[in-house]
């Protein structure tokens, strides 16, 4: 593997720290949403950068799918936020606390 | 070497469209639930309020039994059997296992047995869900639509023979999920339960998804069938083998999520308390079952080859699923967070099963999924009448005395908790003893002790939750005499105890058919990509254009693959 082309493998993998990262200290359900987001997409760059450098189509066709399940999830995790919303406008996901694990 | 050399590279386009293979009676149990559960949401939208919770009700049982019924006919083709129950021209697929829509959906006995299992669960799920939406004057077609769905999802992870196509099962089974764990508008409880387990998962999904794109680039190839050509043909070196090494452990903790295992479990209990009972039913069956095929998939038959590598880490995992699971579980004074510590605990014999990886392992996996499925949906069954309308009465004081108050449901809650302990005569014991039997039968004897260990320290647990029940005085919170058990509610219970006692008695059936069953991965059939313009040419003459993709054209059926 050239080494030029591992520099899209860090940035997607930097990209899916953040994200994840983000996940775990972001208290706002909303970025929360977003850091999802923004793991499936750093998947994506990877996903295409391999198939580039395996000269393989799949790759590419796969990010496809990927961004039809992430548009689900986002309308999903969405209508989860927007039904809690009305019940108590404002909740972060430190007033989430009735259960604790 | 600049990036743009790498892009000039590539001979993107030059590249032939392979048209698919599909075997269309394959993907029939497969349709009719996707068609069962949009078709549902369809007719109660037009329809209104001229349809209720019956009609729903009557529509996902039928829709899983309809789906159990087509899957028959794979299960004999599968195993070679007369071949006359077969509705399809026989001869253009010889029997046995196969793999279909270019090898990206597999069946072979594993995939078909558990997706029988699945359209089993659904309607037991659906009669449970009934009788809960009767009692508290529920009407809503999402929750029963939601399942369908969700049970797609899992059919699709059973049979997945591409890591790709089982991405997009689990997400179809728990986009659905998310939202029966949130769908009690009613209960605050419910929604955070929702919330946190559509986080948590989608989390888990990222990691999922990015342990394919590292085995897609360590390997060339998101299909098992390519993975397993290529794991047995190469050698893999340097960064290639880190990357698939990686990239197991990423899928690892994402299915480890979805099942529950110990580090991973601190969702579990949260959403099973919060959630409404009869959607926890689901999540604890169907899930569960999805979640271990996708791993008996992607780890004994997808990389078998990198076992010695993998085994360890199942090891651990199962160890503190165990001993967490069950040690926790004893202190726990909300019945349904501790039927989910237990469910941990039962996620650990399930992994010995797939740590064993091979014919004793599968058969521990598929005996213990068919058993746990009906154990847990009758479990929560019983929580969910003892919960009452609001699914509130959930502390172990509300089992106080239950036998004298109502003593058929005592008594069916005692019979399916000792079978979760492992009593014999009940289904229960076969499960466990098969379990014990793959991690001896692994040379790992030191995780037989720690299981049959475990074991005993559950059973305390459910023998406190009988002793609560039979011998102590009714309390406050003990539903009153003559609490009544709503029918569908009934009908699912008698399945349940039925199920776990026939099994007890005679585990003979079970056993023969789960002998059956191995987990396989099959080529498809030659790829016809170098036919691509004669099948252009069926496709756009119409008439039999999708069966002449499928097979040669010289010995199609005359018809074009109705029924009789």
């Amino acid at each position: 593997m050239r080494s030029i082309d591992a520099g899209y493998l860090v940035l997607a993998a930097i990209l899916f720290s953040i994200g994840a990262f983000g996940l775990l200290v972001r208290r706002n359900p909303l970025v929360m949403l977003m850091c999802v987001e923004l793991m499936l997409n750093a998947v994506n760059l990877t996903f295409v950068a391999f198939g580039m450098m395996l000269g393989d189509l799949a790759g590419q066709v796969t990010v496809l799918f990927v961004l039809v399940v992430a548009a689900a999830e986002v309308v999903v995790g969405l209508g989860i936020v927007v039904a809690m919303a009305r019940r108590r406008p404002g909740a972060t996901a430190d007033d989430i606390r009735v259960l604790r694990g | 070497m600049t990036a743009v050399s790498m892009f000039a590279q590539t001979p993107l386009l030059t590249e032939q469209i392979v048209a698919p293979v599909v075997s269309w009676p394959a993907m029939i149990p497969l349709a009719v639930m996707a068609l069962g559960g949009l078709l549902l949401l369809t007719f109660a939208s037009l329809l209104g309020r001229r349809v209720g919770t019956p009609f729903f009700t009557w529509w996902t049982v039928m829709t899983g039994l309809i789906a159990f019924a087509t899957a028959i006919p794979l299960w004999a083709q599968v195993q070679g059997w007369d071949r006359r129950v077969l509705w399809w021209n026989p001869e253009n697929t010889p029997a046995g296992a196969f793999s279909t829509v270019g090898g990206a959906f597999g069946v072979d006995g594993f995939s078909v047995l558990l997706t029988m299992l699945i359209c089993l669960a659904v309607p037991v799920c659906a009669l449970v869900m009934a009788g809960t939406s009767e009692r508290d004057g529920e009407r809503h077609v999402e929750g029963p639509a939601l399942m369908i769905l969700s049970a797609t999802g899992a059919i699709v992870m059973a049979g997945a023979n591409d890591l790709i196509v089982l991405f997009l099962g689990l997400e179809v089974l728990s986009l659905a999920v998310y939202v029966l764990a949130a769908m009690n508008l009613r209960r605050v409880q419910s929604q955070e339960a929702g919330l946190k387990y559509f986080v948590l998962g989608a989390f888990s999904s990222a990691f999922f998804l990015y342990g394919i794109a590292l085995v897609y680039g360590g390997t060339g190839s998101t299909s098992l069938v390519n993975i397993t050509n290529f794991l047995a043909g190469n050698l893999l070196l340097g960064s290639s083998s880190v990357l698939v090494l990686l990239g197991v452990a990423l899928m690892v903790a994402g299915l480890a999520f979805k099942v529950a295992a110990v580090p991973f479990h601190s969702w579990s209990p949260d959403v099973y308390d919060g959630a409404p009972t009869s959607s926890v039913a689901f999540m604890a069956s169907v899930v569960k079952v999805a979640a271990f095929a996708g791993m008996v998939r992607v780890l004994v038959v997808g990389f078998g080859t990198f076992a010695a590598d993998w085994r360890p880490v199942l090891q651990i995992l199962a160890v503190l699923s165990l001993v967490g699971g069950a040690l926790v579980a004893l202190v726990q004074t909300n019945v349904k967070r501790l039927l989910a510590y237990s469910s941990i605990s039962h996620a650990g014999f399930i992994l010995l099963g797939v740590e064993a990886a091979n014919e004793t392992g599968n058969r521990a996996v598929l005996v213990y999924l068919v058993v746990y499925t009906f154990l847990v949906i009758g479990s929560f069954a019983v929580v969910s009448i003892v919960g009452r309308s609001g699914d509130a009465m959930h502390s172990l004081d509300s089992y106080r005395g239950l036998g004298r108050v109502a003593p058929a449901l005592a008594g069916t809650f005692t019979i399916l908790l000792l079978a979760q302990a492992g009593v014999p005569f009940t289904s229960g014991f076969y499960a466990k003893f098969y379990a014990v039997i793959a991690a001896v039968d692994t040379q790992s004897a030191w995780l037989a002790v720690v299981a049959m260990l475990s074991a005993v320290i559950a059973a305390y647990l459910y023998l406190r939750l009988v002793v609560a029940m039979w011998f102590v005085a009714p309390g406050e919170q003990t539903p009153k005499p003559g609490i009544r058990i709503p029918a569908t509610t009934g009908v699912a219970l008698v399945l349940c105890v039925a199920v776990t006692l026939f099994i007890g008695i005679t585990p003979g059936p079970l056993t023969s058919v789960v002998d059956e069953a191995p987990p396989a991965v099959v080529q498809p059939p030659a790829a016809q990509g170098s036919e691509l313009p004669a099948d252009l040419l069926n496709l756009l003459d119409g008439g039999a254009g999708q069966e002449s993709l499928t097979t040669d054209p010289g010995s199609l059926p005359s018809t074009s693959g109705g029924n009789p």
